[in-house]
């Protein structure tokens, strides 16, 4: 594990974290957004783990936290996809345009 | 001294009919309505001349008779020491009112079994005539000026619906509002005039506030009478607005336009409540407040000269009126002016006190000869099916019991002895000789007036052309005819009544005797008012057309009332309604709406301008979103030490 320095996971992590903002940034598919969301989640989970290893090694709270938001992106998914299928049902569609008559 | 609770029934049996036949008589008991309602209160004015015969013969103690509390409950209890109670009071002029009220009432049901006969709704009409008397007997019977207070306004109230029971007719709803709120009005000082007496006499009983008031070294007496507003005293001012609210009432001027008005009503009504009962409900209230009246000469002066002036404002209008009731209801307003103004002239105690007495007797004397006046009108009215006295004349033939009737109760009216007016007026004519020399040439001037007046309106009823009556019901059945018998009956003997060995302004007895030197001045003024009558309308002529263009603008303007009703519409809708009400409404419109529209609109117009942020695009929310964090991450990193 030796000789990769903490500086390149930080950069593979920022990576992904703005792949993910551009992905929702410029998709309207609902779905590809919430796939943006994964990475965006997954890109902070990359840098608790990398930050857990390299500072404080004999601690596990970086991992705790991984767990936690994996766990909290599963039902997210789940929630999520419901509103999708609801919606596709309603508007036989699943573009975030045009779901804009319920901004007020 | 034997128990008196059987007059709480007295007022309590109209009640009972009243509630009966206003909740279930609707539909089915139109028929019985008028037997229930009579047969009733037979009953009640039997036991009201049980009462009065009780009284006068058990409750004399030491030469003065008791006032008597039959019943009290405590109603409202305000403070310790103020309450407002239910409660029968009875004294002298309790128990005259008593009998009087039940009796006249009962002549009506008995009349109106008759007069009524085909109308529609008349469950109804007795039930107010029900509603009316209880509400009367109770006005009568207080023991507290609360309970009074709350009575008063039940009699408006059945008056206004008695006068609107034609409320298909517009000029009927139009008198009934006019009374209701001209009297309401008037009411408004009678509150507040009941407020200041109470305020200071710390209680509302009538045995005690008197009792306070009168003993002038009490604190209650001296507090009343040491406060002053506008130059005059606290007790000044709460007796004088008593004394408004019963002119209200009582249809003292000013405040006597609903009166004419109010004729729009059944014939019977008017006999009953507008010319014997409710009416001299003012005079009564100031003879049941007259020993506190007698302490303030102020408004006891008051009193004097407004009924002095309203007995001749309205004999002058009568004599022009050509409609019988409006004739009838001047001339009442006229001899309610007789009884104020002996009130107005008496004092306390023993002889001086005799105008109170003659007031009194006025009012029981008056009560039969102008319902008797007025139920003789209701079959004339029958008859002819006109209040127009042009319509009529001639009818002394066809009509021989109203004829008679009517005879008696005008000649009652003007003075003529022996009939029951002629006492009590020679009565109130000669506490005014004594007391006020001015008042008694006014009530001299008016008692002529009065007995020409009478004299046209029987002239041109029963004399003069004969009228073309079509239809031949006769002069009306039995049960109108009955009534007229008695009520003559009781004209003729009412005068003989020793009245003021029962009432008197201290309820001590003393002996009254006619003086026949003083009365020849003023009977011999009827007699030529008579006479003068009798030579003008007698036969159909045209001198009373002659003598009316001679008088010119004097005679058009009584026969227009002296513009009074004209004056009050000016003063309403062109100065309350333009002065205070139109710019009170645009205070309200403008100023109080345009403030609260102006918040709401400032409330809008900012939901308007933030909600413009939500454009529903998930995007631009996210963009937000991650440049709120990026500056506030900028600001952690680079500001934070």
């Amino acid at each position: 594990m030796t000789g990769i320095p903490l500086s390149h996971i930080l950069i593979v992590s920022t990576g992904l974290f703005f792949i993910g903002m551009y992905g929702l940034f410029t998709r309207r598919n609902m779905i590809t957004m919430l796939m943006a969301i994964e990475l965006i989640l997954n890109s902070v989970n990359i840098n608790f783990i990398a930050f857990n290893k390299y500072l404080y090694p004999e601690k596990l709270d970086g991992i705790f936290f991984t767990i936690f938001i994996i766990t909290i992106a599963a039902a997210e998914a789940a929630v999520a996809i419901a509103i999708i299928i609801n919606l596709y049902r309603n508007h036989h569609s699943i573009d975030a345009e045009d779901a804009g008559e319920m901004k007020f | 001294m034997p128990g008196y609770l059987y007059t709480l029934l007295i007022p309590l049996l109209p009640l009972a009919v009243f509630l009966v036949l206003g909740l279930f008589g609707r539909k089915k008991m139109d028929a019985a309505a008028g037997i229930i309602g009579s047969v009733v209160l037979l009953t009640a004015a039997i036991l009201a001349i049980i009462t009065a015969y009780n009284y006068f013969n058990t409750a004399k103690v030491n030469q003065v008779y008791q006032e008597i509390i039959a019943c009290k409950y405590t109603w409202l209890q305000f403070s310790p020491h103020v309450s407002i109670d239910m409660g029968i009071l009875l004294d002298p002029i309790s128990v005259l009112m008593l009998v009087v009220v039940t009796f006249i009432s009962l002549m009506v049901h008995v009349f109106s079994l008759g007069y009524m006969k085909g109308e529609g709704r008349l469950a109804a009409y007795y039930a107010f005539l029900s509603l009316f008397t209880f509400s009367m007997l109770g006005l009568v019977l207080s023991s507290n000026i609360f309970q009074l207070y709350i009575f008063w306004e039940l009699v408006g109230l059945s008056s206004y619906l008695l006068i609107g029971f034609y409320f298909d007719k517009p000029s009927a709803v139009a008198a009934s509002k006019k009374a209701f709120i001209v009297t309401r009005f008037a009411d408004l000082g009678f509150l507040i005039g009941i407020l200041i007496l109470a305020l200071n006499a710390e209680t509302l009983d009538f045995r005690i506030l008197i009792e306070r008031l009168t003993n002038t070294q009490s604190s209650w007496a001296l507090a009343i009478t040491g406060a002053s507003f506008m130059g005059f005293s606290a007790l000044t001012w709460g007796l004088v607005l008593v004394f408004a609210g019963g002119a209200g009432k009582s249809a003292m001027f000013p405040l006597h336009i609903w009166l004419p008005d109010a004729m729009e009503g059944p014939t019977p009504v008017s006999a009953l409540i507008h010319a014997a009962t409710m009416v001299v409900a003012g005079v009564y209230l100031v003879a049941r407040l007259f020993p506190v009246f007698v302490m303030d000469g102020m408004a006891l002066n008051i009193v004097a000269y407004t009924g002095a002036f309203s007995a001749l404002f309205a004999a002058v209008i009568a004599c022009t009126q050509t409609d019988i009731k409006r004739v009838l209801a001047y001339s009442t307003m006229s001899q309610i002016g007789y009884m104020m103004f002996a009130l107005g002239v008496s004092k306390y105690g023993g002889e001086a006190g005799l105008g109170y007495m003659a007031s009194m007797f006025h009012l029981f004397t008056h009560a039969f000869f102008k319902s008797l006046l007025f139920l003789g009108a209701g079959a004339v009215i029958h008859m002819v099916h006109s209040n127009e006295i042009k319509g009529m004349g001639g009818l002394r033939k066809l009509m021989p019991v109203t004829h008679i009737s009517f005879l008696v109760a005008c000649l009652a009216i003007a003075g003529i002895p022996p009939f029951a007016g002629f006492f009590s007026k020679e009565e109130i004519l000669t506490a005014a000789f004594r007391a006020n020399k001015f008042i008694y040439s006014i009530g001299l001037l008016v008692s002529g007036l009065t007995a020409f007046y009478m004299f046209r309106l029987y002239f041109s009823i029963f004399w003069g052309k004969e009228a073309a009556v079509h239809g031949s019901h006769g002069e009306g059945t039995a049960t109108m005819r009955l009534p007229l018998v008695i009520l003559t009956a009781g004209t003729l003997l009412a005068g003989f009544v020793p009245f003021s060995n029962y009432v008197s302004s201290d309820s001590i007895p003393f002996a009254t005797s006619v003086d026949w030197i003083f009365s020849i001045a003023p009977v011999a003024l009827a007699a030529l008012a008579i006479l003068l009558a009798a030579n003008l309308y007698k036969k159909e002529n045209d001198k009373p057309q002659k003598i009316a263009s001679l008088l010119g603008g004097l005679y058009q303007s009584a026969y227009r009332k002296f513009y009074i009703d004209e004056i009050y519409v000016f003063i309403t809708k062109k100065i309350i309604f333009n002065g205070i009400g139109r710019p009170a409404a645009w205070i309200d419109k403008n100023m109080v709406d345009g403030l609260m529209n102006g918040m709401a609109s400032v409330t809008a117009e900012a939901a308007a301008f933030i909600k413009g942020i939500q454009s529903g695009k998930i995007q631009s929310y996210t963009l937000y979103f991650f440049g709120g964090i990026a500056c506030l991450a900028v600001m952690v990193i680079y500001l934070w030490k």
